[in-house]
């Protein structure tokens, strides 16, 4: 009889806990919360933190000087398993932080999941707000709603050997063609180098020639969009960078073959510049735009950064709004590109930043020609997860499938992604 | 008639006590392991089944949108997908030949320590448990060191510069499936090797007095006296090489060349885990478990065919 007991009762206790887990979204205190406390923020770890812990470091003095009884908490997550403290953070609100600093790819999955806080009054209410460029603020607005302040971007352009160019009388490329033209002359007047280092797994290198033909990652199958996918890939070829070698480069792998001088031309960002000063190639290249099929054009780049944001548990949204208004002020903008090397997105900070210094012009000229972005989407994390457009690549360069079969089957992945 | 009903009665009353304590004994004595087993095994089997059947991901796990009941759905997206077949024949012949290599590895080494002397089998052992004692990643990434493109030992060694092993997709997994065997035949070998030891030796005296040749030995006396550690060993190896995933995803990049190097638990990282659609991963898990408990009854019922019980 006891037994029987002890099974009921096992099986009561089991039957009480057969939902799967779902946690509810605690409401966000309408007054702004207190104004006092600890307020926690999340900002991104970085391979070299120094000179950013530095910055925040006196941005929370400022910030606490400014509002007694305040201490900010402030710890550095790792980029690799972001995904996963954040969808902690969704589940379990009692241990999510109150300002985050998140990817702008990111930003369709944290905004489906219901995580982060509808922060369009603050920018309006604050006084540096109308400095955002209008790119800026559509790449962190999902479904009307502001969920983000852009806090910095990174743009893609074209590095090249300024030397290997002079050597073999080349001139910078201003076309997809000229392009072309120079990396085989340098495959083919020196054969141990690569013309221009691209990769099968480098997607934000290849998307600038599919968005320069007129196709976009929602119809990878138009006629514009395999135009560009196509002069992407004759790039990995054994007269400019042989598919044994490059079909399944990242694009971390193809900084270092430009910054260890095995490519004369890398398509790498203004954030690069770091890694490529470490190597071989420091002060013998130069950056300009990356061309498009159009000579003197810019193909659109991808506009990746960071934003920040606060998240909707948040308990002190007021003073969350406080902090984040100051770190994405134009002073800690600044501060952060002399740290960082981060382009800032206040237009006035970023004036300021490119007349400071002129290797900056050719990432500006880009931004200023106009960005792409990822579509967003929900759908979007699946088709990033599952490695839809590097496969289209891949199979193209590597011969598995022509550019049509490729992008059919592509676009028939994103398409299921995205109506899901 | 009376009689009969005596005895019964009398039988019911003096033997009812102690076949009723020993009833419960082994319910009490089982309970321990029962908790820990269902606490454990059953509770995730059933949410995992429970979670194929809705429709859940990162947005109702953390309450922005409800969960829903989609019934055979997420099964059907997967078994419609022409990517989850090819995948799907891709891990079993990719099993298959990983736990055939295995087990020929390890038990020819273990035939092998049997018959050397004690330090080069010490030696052997040694360097088998070191294999075995490697971690996974670093195993594998030591390996992709050692056949890199350009700068790998064995491309320098073979004069083959710049040839890149992931390039194919046959190369590229047989060379997944050697590191996969090297680091899994340790266990086969050792537990040959203890099961071999454990046969009396006037078994194998008779045998060599009659003029039985090493291999006659091997088939006909070792082979089906070891039947039950050989089984043991095979469904590990079987469920090891099914489930094959660390290896696939740093060697090949996760994936290899447009995804020519999947697996199945590889794809379905990919494809539901890393993309959050757990109820979708629900459903590959479902069907991987399936898949591996049908091979497992399978060998299971040919073994107890073709010999003794287990």
């Amino acid at each position: 009889m006891k037994s029987r007991l002890a099974v009921a009762a096992a099986l009561a206790l089991t039957l009480t806990a057969c939902a799967p887990s779902t946690s509810s979204p605690s409401s966000t205190p309408s007054d702004g919360g207190a104004r006092t406390g600890t307020l926690k923020v999340w900002l991104f770890d970085e391979p070299n933190r120094a000179p950013k812990e530095k910055v925040i470091a006196e941005a929370v003095t400022e910030f606490t000087a400014a509002h007694p009884g305040t201490t900010v908490d402030i710890a550095y997550i790792a980029v690799d398993t972001r995904s996963a403290r954040f969808k902690g953070a969704f589940n379990d609100p009692a241990s999510a932080p109150d300002v985050v600093e998140y990817g702008n790819t990111d930003l369709p999955e944290y905004a489906a999941a219901g995580g982060l806080a509808d922060i369009g009054s603050t920018v309006t209410g604050w006084s540096e707000g109308a400095d955002l460029s209008a790119d800026a603020k559509s790449s962190a607005t999902y479904e009307g709603k502001l969920l983000g302040v852009p806090w910095y971007v990174g743009v893609r352009a074209l590095y090249y050997r300024t030397d290997i160019f002079q050597e073999l009388g080349l001139k910078a490329p201003t076309s997809i063609a000229e392009l072309t033209s120079s990396a085989r002359t340098v495959r083919q007047k020196k054969p141990d180098m690569f013309g221009v280092a691209v990769g099968g797994k480098y997607t934000y290198a290849a998307m600038p020639f599919v968005w320069d033909a007129g196709g976009d990652i929602t119809a990878i199958n138009s006629a514009q969009a395999r135009a560009g996918l196509k002069s992407y890939t004759d790039l990995i070829a054994p007269d400019n960078c042989p598919p044994q070698n490059c079909a399944d480069l990242t694009g971390g792998k193809t900084v270092d073959l430009f910054a260890s001088g095995k490519a004369a031309m890398g398509i790498l960002g203004n954030f690069n510049r770091a890694a490529v000063d470490a190597g071989a190639a420091k002060g013998k290249y130069a950056v300009v735009p990356l061309p498009g099929s159009k000579p003197g054009s810019v193909a659109p780049a991808f506009a990746g950064g960071n934003n920040l944001g606060i998240m909707k548990n948040s308990q002190r949204p007021a003073l969350a709004a406080d902090f984040l208004t100051l770190l994405a002020g134009k002073k800690y903008q600044t501060k952060m590109y002399d740290a960082m090397g981060n382009l800032p997105t206040l237009k006035s900070a970023s004036d300021e930043v490119v007349a400071k210094d002129a290797f900056l012009k050719p990432f500006a000229d880009t931004i200023a020609a106009g960005t792409k972005f990822v579509p967003l989407d929900p759908g979007w994390g699946k088709i990033d997860a599952s490695a839809v457009l590097p496969t289209m690549i891949e199979k193209v360069a590597t011969g598995k499938a022509s550019v049509e079969q490729a992008t059919d089957e592509a676009a028939q992945q994103i398409d299921a992604a995205l109506t899901k | 008639m009376t009689t009969v009903v005596s005895e019964d009665a009398i039988r019911a009353s003096t033997a009812a006590p102690p076949r009723r304590r020993r009833g419960l004994a082994p319910v009490w004595l089982l309970l321990p392991a029962a908790v820990v087993l269902g606490a454990l095994f059953i509770y995730p089997m059933y949410q995992l089944g429970l979670l194929s059947v809705l429709d859940f991901r990162q947005a109702q796990v953390s309450g922005g949108q409800p969960t829903h009941f989609v019934g055979a759905g997420n099964y059907a997206q997967l078994f419609t997908d022409p990517q989850f077949w090819s995948v799907l024949i891709a891990t079993v012949i990719f099993a298959a030949g990983c736990v055939l290599a295995t087990l020929a590895v390890g038990a020819a080494l273990a035939v092998l320590l049997t018959r050397i002397s004690r330090l080069p089998r010490l030696l052997l052992s040694l360097a088998a448990m070191a294999a075995w004692a490697v971690p996974a990643v670093s195993g594998s990434t030591v390996w992709m060191f050692l056949f890199d493109t350009d700068l790998g030992f064995v491309n320098q060694a073979l004069g083959l510069g710049g040839f890149n092993w992931m390039y194919g997709r046959y190369t590229a997994f047989a060379l997944v499936g050697a590191v996969v065997v090297w680091a899994s035949f340790p266990f086969v070998m050792v537990t040959l090797y203890a099961g071999i030891e454990a046969i009396p030796g006037s078994v194998l005296e008779a045998a060599a007095l009659d003029g039985a040749s090493t291999w006659r030995t091997f088939w006909q006396i070792i082979v089906p006296m070891l039947r039950p550690v050989l089984a043991i060993v095979v469904i590990q190896s079987i469920i090891w090489d099914f489930k094959i995933f660390t290896q696939i995803y740093v060697m090949t990049r996760g994936g290899g060349l447009a995804g020519q190097n999947l697996t199945l638990n590889v794809w379905a990282y990919q494809q539901a885990f890393a993309a959050s659609e757990y109820g979708l991963g629900s459903a590959i898990g479902v069907v991987m478990m399936l898949i591996l408990l049908l091979v497992t009854l399978l060998y299971l019922r040919t073994l107890r065919r073709t010999g003794e019980p287990l």
